[in-house]
C-alpha cells in the first residue's frame, strides 16, 4: 500500500502568527493512486494519529493493518530522552516522515453466538507513553481492542554450543557442519523428553568446583529488525461498534465508547473493564440517542466528554459516582425556531469530538458544520464554522446515496489557533478560531493543495444572510460550478490529524495518505 | 564442537538451550539456572553465566520475569553474600523494562538481595543502582527505583541519607503519574527505614504533596499511606498530621478516594487513639457509611464489624448501629450483601442483649431479602450469632429462607445453600435437621443440574461425618438407596457417586452388609454407562471391605462385568480386577 515517498520541499515554513492565514504547502504523499489506478477496499485508510511528541504517525486500514511513519528531520535522536518524555520538543523545519513499519492489527472474525462477521477494520488509533524505546498503541476494530508493541529487536545469531549436532541428532545425516539457529531448534525440539528425566540425577552428583567442559553460546547480533507484538486483547465488553477510544492522563486507564455504552479499563488488565456510562434505555423501542464519540480530558483523569447523535456533547465528572448516569454539563445548540426539517435531526449527529491540548475547549463536527465549544460556557458554541454550505439543498440527495450518514474527524492545531475538517471531493477545510481571524482555507488532497482556490466563487452564499449569526464563517462555495455537479460524493476525506506542535496536517484521501505545512 | 561426557549431556543441553528459538526451551533453561550454575561452578558464574544473562536481555517478557525470580535467590549459586554484588547488574537492566510484572519482580529480587548483602557492599553497589535508576531517562527506571529505598537508605552514612531523601521528594514530584504512583505506594515502607525526626519533617512534606496530587490516582495511594504513616508516628502527631488528612479524604470530591478511606478507615483508629476515634473518626465512618456513591457504601458496610470492634460498645450501638438498620434496607442489593457478609460479627461485639435487642430484627429482615446473595451471606455466618444468642430465636425464621433457597431457580443459590448445610446441621443440631431438612438433601439428589447432584452426594457424606454412622444408616442410607430405582439412569448414578463417598464414612459392616449388595445389584443394569460405574465403585471399595467379601462377592462381579459386550465396561472392570489383584499381593 505504501508505495510513494517524500517531495523534498524546499521553501521554509513561515513563522505563522496566530491571526495570520497560513500558507499551505504540499509535503509528502504516501501510497498515492496513479491515474486510472483501482483502489483495493482493504487499502483505505480508516484512522490516522500523530503520537505526543509528533515524532510518529499511524495509519490503519480497513484491512485491519496498521502502518507507522517516523519523522526524520528532528535533531538528532540522541536528545535527552527525558526532554522528549516531556514533550517540550521543537523544531524550525516542517516535519517529514519515513515509512517505518506495519503490522496485521486486526483479522475479519466471525461471531458464531450472533451470527454477525466482524470487520477487521480500524476503527480508532491511539498512541500510548512510550518506553525503553518502544512504541505503544491501541488500535480498534467494532470489538475488539489491541495493545502493541513495537520495538527494535536484534537479529541473533547463536554460537558456540556445547553439543555436537550429529551426537543429538542420533542417526540421522548431519546437514552441514556449522549450525544455523534452526536445525539446533529441531534437534533439541526431538530429544527433549527423553533428557528432562536426567536432570534431578545431574543435580545431585554436581562436582563443587564445577565442570570446565562447559560453555555458554556465544550471541553476536549485526542488525536490528522491527517487531510489533500485541501485548493485551481487551475484547468481549462491547455489545455495539466501538466507535472511540481515548487515553486518561493517568497513564494507566483508557475508555473505549460503542454506540450505548463507554467501558473504562486499565491497560494492564484486559479480562476486566468497568461500564462507566450506559444510555442504553430498558426497552430499546425507546432509543432515541447514541454515543458516537468520546474523549478524555487531556489533563484532568476525571473528566470525559462523549458526544450524540442529536448534536449534544456531555461533560462526566467520574469522581461523582462510580456509574455516570448523570452528566455534569451539558452542551447543546438551541434549535432555530422555524428551521426544522426531515434532515434537522440526521445532520445535527456529531460525528466526533476533540479535547483542545488547553483542556478548556471542545471541537466537534457534525455533517454540515464545525463547533467550537468552550466547557465553561454551555449556552451555545463559541464558534461555529460552515463545512459545506453548497450542500444544504442536496441533502435529499445525499440522503438518498447514504453519504448523509458519513462520519467526518476533526482536529485541533496544537496551539489550539486553528481547526480542520474534511469533505467531500478529497477536500478540507482549515479555519482560524482565534479571535478576529477570518481564516477559511479550502485545500484539496493531492499535490497542489491550492487547486481549488484558484477558481472563484460562483455565487454568494445564501445561508449567510438568512441564519443570522455572528461568527458563522467560512461558506464559501468555491469549486463548485452553477449545477454543483463538481462534487464527487465517493471522493471524501473523512480522517485527519494535525500535528501536535507544530503546522502540519496530514489526511487520508482513500488509499493515499498527504501531508501539508504551513 | 567440544565432546561432552555422556553424564553431561542434559547439562550441555540446557545451556545450548538458553538462545534456543523455542520459548519454552529457553524459559525451561532459564528455570533451571541454579542447574547450569551448579554445572558451571561459583567462579565461572560470576564472571561468565551472569554477565551472560546482562547482555542478552531482550527476550521474551516471560522469560525475563523468569529470570528475575530466579536472580532472587543466587546467591548461593555466585560463591555466597561477599558476591552478591554481581547479581545487581542483570538484575538493574530487568528493572528498567517496559512489562511491570517483569519490573516488579527484579525489584523484589533486588530488594531480596539487597536485605542479605554487606553494608559496605550496599554502600558501594547498591545505593549508587537505587541512584542510576531514579535519574533513569524512561520513567520505567525511575518507577522501579521506589521501591528500593527501603533497603538502600538503612545503610548509608549520613550525607547519603539526605541525598535520599531528597531524592525520594523528587520522584514524589515527578511528571509522570506512574512514577508518583510508586512513590506513594513505597512511602510507608519507605518511612519505616527513616529517623524519626526526618520522619516529621521530610516525610510528612512529602505525604502532604501526594495527597493533594490533581491525579485521583495518585491520590488514592496516598490514602494508603496514611494507615502505613499512621502507624510510624507517634499518636499526638498521628492526630495533628494524618487526621485532617484522613477527615478530608472522607470528604475528597471522587468517590473512589472515599472508597479506599472506607476501607482503611478501621486501621488508623488505633493510631490516633480513643478520644479522637469517637470526635473525629466515628463521625467521617458514619459519613462514608451514608455515602451517596454505592460503591463506597459496600466498602464501609464491609469494614463494620472491624470499626465495631476497635470502638466500645456503647459507642458502636449509639453511633454505628443505625446506620446497619438504614444499609440493611439500603437500595443496592450489593451494599445489602456485603452488609449480610459481615454483620453476624457484630453479635459478640455487641453482647447478648443489644444482639436480641438491636441486631435480631436486622437479621430477620436481610434473611427475607429479595437478593438472594444476602440471605445466602448471613447463613453462612450463622456459628457467629449461635454463639452469643443461640439458634432459637432465628431458627423460625431460618428455615423459610432455606427452604426458598434450597429452590431457587437458579442452580448457583442452590449449590451455594448446599455447601452450607453441613455447617447449618452442626449449628442447628440434630433435631432441627431430622425435621426439616433431611428431606431437602434427598431432594437435591434427583436435581436436574449435574453440579448440584454431585454436591448432594458429597452433602450426604459429610452430614454423614457430622452425626456419625448410627444416625446415617437411620436417616441418610434408607432413602439414598431406595433411588436407586429410579428409572433415570442419571439419577441411578448419582446414588452410586454417593455410595462411594459414603463406604469409606460408614465402615466395613454396613458397606457390606446394606451398600455392597445394592452395588452387585446395579451391576445387571440395562444401561452400560451404570455397568462401568460399577466397576469403578467396586474398585474404590476393595480396600474397605474385607478380604474375603472381595474374593466371594466383588471379584466374580467383577469378572461377570469384563466380559460385558461394552467396551468401556470391559475396560473399568479390568482395571478393577487389576487393582483387586494388587491389593491381594501387597497383603
Amino acid at each position: 500500500m505504501i508505495g510513494g515517498g517524500g517531495e523534498e520541499a524546499t521553501a521554509p515554513a513561515p513563522a505563522a502568527e496566530g491571526s495570520q492565514p497560513l500558507d499551505w504547502k504540499f509535503a509528502q504523499v504516501f501510497g498515492e493512486r496513479t491515474a486510472g489506478e483501482e483502489v483495493q477496499e482493504v487499502d483505505i485508510i480508516s484512522a490516522i494519529e500523530f503520537d505526543r511528541t509528533g515524532d510518529h504517525l499511524a495509519t490503519g486500514d480497513r484491512g485491519g493493518r496498521v502502518v507507522l511513519f517516523e519523522r526524520t528531520d528532528t535533531r538528532d535522536h540522541g536528545g535527552h530522552r527525558r526532554e522528549l518524555e516531556r514533550m517540550d520538543y521543537s523544531n524550525g523545519r516542517h516535519p517529514e516522515f519515513r515509512y517505518k513499519t506495519e503490522f496485521q492489527s486486526h483479522e475479519p472474525e466471525f461471531d458464531y453466538l450472533k451470527s454477525l462477521e466482524i470487520e477487521e477494520k480500524i476503527n480508532k488509533i491511539r498512541w500510548c507513553q512510550a518506553a525503553n524505546g518502544a512504541l505503544f498503541l491501541l488500535s480498534t476494530n467494532d470489538k475488539t481492542i489491541k495493545f502493541w508493541k513495537v520495538q527494535e529487536k536484534k537479529v541473533k545469531k547463536v554460537c558456540d554450543l556445547n553439543m555436537d549436532l550429529s551426537r543429538a541428532m542420533g542417526n540421522g545425516p548431519v546437514v552441514s557442519s556449522s549450525i544455523s539457529a534452526s536445525s539446533k531448534s529441531c534437534m533439541a525440539n526431538g530429544g527433549f523428553d527423553e533428557r528432562s528425566s536426567g536432570y534431578s540425577s545431574i543435580d545431585t552428583s554436581l562436582p563443587s568446583g564445577g565442570l570446565s567442559s562447559l560453555r555458554l553460546p556465544m550471541v553476536t547480533s549485526h542488525e536490528t529488525s522491527l517487531v510489533a507484538r500485541c501485548r493485551r486483547i481487551y475484547a468481549h465488553a462491547h455489545d455495539y461498534h466501538i466507535n472511540s477510544i481515548s487515553n486518561n492522563s493517568d497513564g494507566e486507564t483508557f475508555i473505549s465508547a460503542d454506540d450505548l455504552r463507554i467501558n473504562l479499563w486499565n491497560l494492564e488488565i484486559s479480562n476486566q473493564s468497568f461500564n462507566i456510562v450506559d444510555v442504553k434505555p430498558a426497552n430499546m423501542e425507546d432509543l432515541t440517542e447514541v454515543i458516537t464519540s468520546a474523549e478524555f480530558h487531556p489533563t484532568h483523569c476525571n473528566t470525559l466528554a462523549y458526544s450524540s447523535s442529536r448534536g449534544s456533547i456531555r461533560l462526566i465528572d467520574m469522581r461523582q459516582s462510580a456509574l455516570c448516569d448523570t452528566h455534569s454539563k451539558l452542551f447543546e445548540e438551541p434549535e432555530v425556531p422555524g428551521t426544522r426539517s426531515f434532515f434537522t435531526e440526521i445532520i445535527a449527529s456529531i460525528s466526533d469530538i476533540k479535547f483542545a491540548k488547553d483542556g478548556r475547549h471542545i471541537l466537534s463536527r457534525d455533517y454540515m458544520t464545525l463547533k467550537l465549544w468552550d466547557i465553561n460556557m454551555d449556552r451555545g458554541p463559541v464558534a461555529t464554522f460552515q463545512v459545506h454550505e453548497y450542500l444544504r439543498p442536496k441533502l435529499c440527495d445525499l440522503y438518498e446515496n447514504d453519504s448523509i450518514f458519513d462520519k467526518f474527524e476533526c482536529c485541533l492545531s496544537g496551539d489550539g489557533h486553528r481547526v480542520a475538517t474534511g469533505s467531500y471531493s478529497n477536500l478540507f477545510r482549515v479555519f482560524g478560531c482565534s479571535e478576529g481571524s477570518t481564516e477559511a482555507t479550502t485545500l484539496e488532497a493531492s499535490k497542489n493543495p491550492m487547486r481549488r482556490q484558484v477558481q472563484t466563487p460562483t455565487r454568494p452564499s445564501k445561508s449567510l444572510s438568512t441564519l443570522p449569526r455572528v461568527l458563522r464563517r467560512g461558506a464559501d462555495t468555491s469549486g463548485v460550478d452553477a449545477n454543483g455537479n463538481a462534487f464527487d460524493f465517493t471522493t471524501k476525506l473523512l480522517h485527519l490529524a494535525w500535528h501536535p506542535t507544530e503546522n502540519s496536517i496530514a489526511c487520508a484521501a482513500s488509499n493515499s495518505l498527504y501531508m501539508y505545512y504551513a | 564442537m567440544a565432546m561432552i561426557d555422556e553424564p553431561l549431556y542434559p547439562i550441555a543441553v540446557l545451556i545450548d538451550e538458553l538462545k534456543n528459538e523455542d520459548i519454552q526451551l529457553r524459559l525451561n533453561s532459564i528455570r533451571r539456572l541454579s542447574t547450569i550454575a551448579r554445572a558451571l561452578g561459583e567462579e565461572r558464574t560470576r564472571k561468565e553465566l551472569i554477565p551472560f544473562l546482562s547482555e542478552n536481555n531482550d527476550d521474551d517478557d516471560e522469560v525475563l520475569l523468569a529470570m528475575a525470580e530466579e536472580l532472587g535467590v543466587f546467591i548461593p549459586y555466585v560463591g555466597g553474600v561477599e558476591h552478591a554484588n554481581v547479581l545487581l547488574p542483570p538484575l538493574e537492566t530487568l528493572s528498567t523494562v517496559e512489562e511491570t510484572c517483569v519490573r516488579d519482580k527484579a525489584v523484589e529480587s533486588l530488594c531480596r538481595i539487597g536485605a542479605q548483602m554487606r553494608e559496605q557492599d550496599l554502600v558501594e553497589y547498591f545505593i549508587p543502582l537505587a541512584k542510576r535508576l531514579a535519574a533513569g531517562e524512561w520513567f520505567t527506571a525511575r518507577v522501579s527505583s521506589c521501591g528500593l529505598f527501603h533497603i538502600a537508605y538503612p545503610s548509608a552514612p549520613e550525607t547519603l541519607k539526605t541525598e535520599l531523601r531528597t531524592i525520594y521528594s523528587q520522584l514524589c514530584q515527578d511528571d509522570m503519574p506512574m512514577v508518583r504512583r510508586s512513590a506513594a505506594t513505597n512511602l510507608g515502607k519507605f518511612a519505616a527505614t527513616v529517623e524519626a525526626s526526618h520522619l516529621k519533617t521530610d516525610i510528612m512534606s512529602i505525604f502532604e504533596d501526594l495527597t493533594q496530587d490533581d491525579q485521583d490516582s495518585v491520590r488514592l495511594l496516598a490514602v494508603e499511606g496514611c494507615a502505613a504513616l499512621g502507624k510510624l508516628l507517634e499518636p499526638q502527631d498521628c492526630v495533628s498530621h494524618i487526621l485532617p488528612v484522613i477527615v478530608n479524604f472522607s470528604q475528597d470530591k471522587s468517590w473512589r478516594v472515599r472508597y479506599m478511606v472506607a476501607n482503611q478507615l478501621y486501621e488508623l483508629c488505633e493510631a490516633v487513639g480513643p478520644e479522637p476515634t469517637r470526635s473525629d473518626l466515628v463521625p467521617a465512618y458514619v459519613r462514608l457509611l451514608r455515602d451517596n456513591e454505592a460503591e463506597v457504601r459496600i466498602a464501609a458496610a464491609g469494614k463494620v464489624t472491624k470499626f465495631c470492634r476497635i470502638l466500645n460498645p456503647e459507642l458502636a450501638i449509639q453511633h454505628i448501629l443505625p446506620c446497619v438498620k438504614e444499609l440493611s434496607t439500603d437500595s443496592s442489593q450489593h451494599v445489602r450483601s456485603a452488609l449480610a457478609s459481615v454483620i453476624m460479627g457484630m453479635a459478640p461485639v455487641l453482647g447478648k442483649d443489644a444482639t436480641i435487642e438491636q441486631l435480631l430484627p436486622i437479621f430477620l429482615s436481610l434473611l427475607k431479602d429479595e437478593f438472594p446473595d444476602v440471605r445466602l451471606n448471613i447463613i453462612s455466618k450463622l456459628d457467629q450469632v449461635n454463639q452469643v444468642i443461640g439458634i432459637d430465636l432465628l431458627s423460625q425464621s431460618l428455615l423459610p429462607a432455606i427452604v426458598e433457597l434450597a429452590e431457587d431457580r437458579h442452580w448457583r443459590v442452590r449449590l451455594a445453600i448446599i455447601e452450607y448445610i453441613p455447617l447449618l446441621a452442626s449449628q442447628l443440631g440434630v433435631g432441627f435437621f431430622d425435621d426439616k431438612l433431611g428431606a431437602l438433601c434427598m431432594q437435591w439428589l434427583k436435581d436436574k443440574v449435574y453440579s448440584i447432584r454431585d454436591a448432594a452426594a458429597n452433602n450426604v457424606k459429610r452430614l454423614a461425618e457430622e452425626f456419625g454412622p448410627e444416625w446415617a444408616m437411620q436417616h441418610i442410607i434408607p432413602q439414598v438407596l431406595d433411588m436407586i430405582n429410579n428409572p433415570h439412569y442419571l439419577y441411578r448414578m448419582t446414588i452410586l457417586h454417593a455410595i462411594s463417598l459414603l463406604a469409606p464414612v460408614m465402615g466395613s459392616e454396613i458397606t457390606c452388609s446394606k451398600l455392597l449388595p445394592v452395588v452387585i445389584n446395579a451391576s445387571k443394569d440395562r444401561v452400560p454407562n451404570i455397568k462401568f460405574n460399577v466397576a469403578k465403585v467396586l474398585q474404590s471399595l476393595i480396600p474397605i471391605v474385607d478380604q474375603s467379601v472381595v474374593e466371594k462377592t466383588i471379584r466374580p462381579c467383577l469378572i461377570e462385568l469384563s466380559e460385558d459386550p461394552d467396551v468401556d465396561v470391559r475396560f473399568f472392570a479390568t482395571q478393577a480386577l487389576q487393582s483387586s489383584d494388587q491389593v491381594m499381593m501387597s497383603t
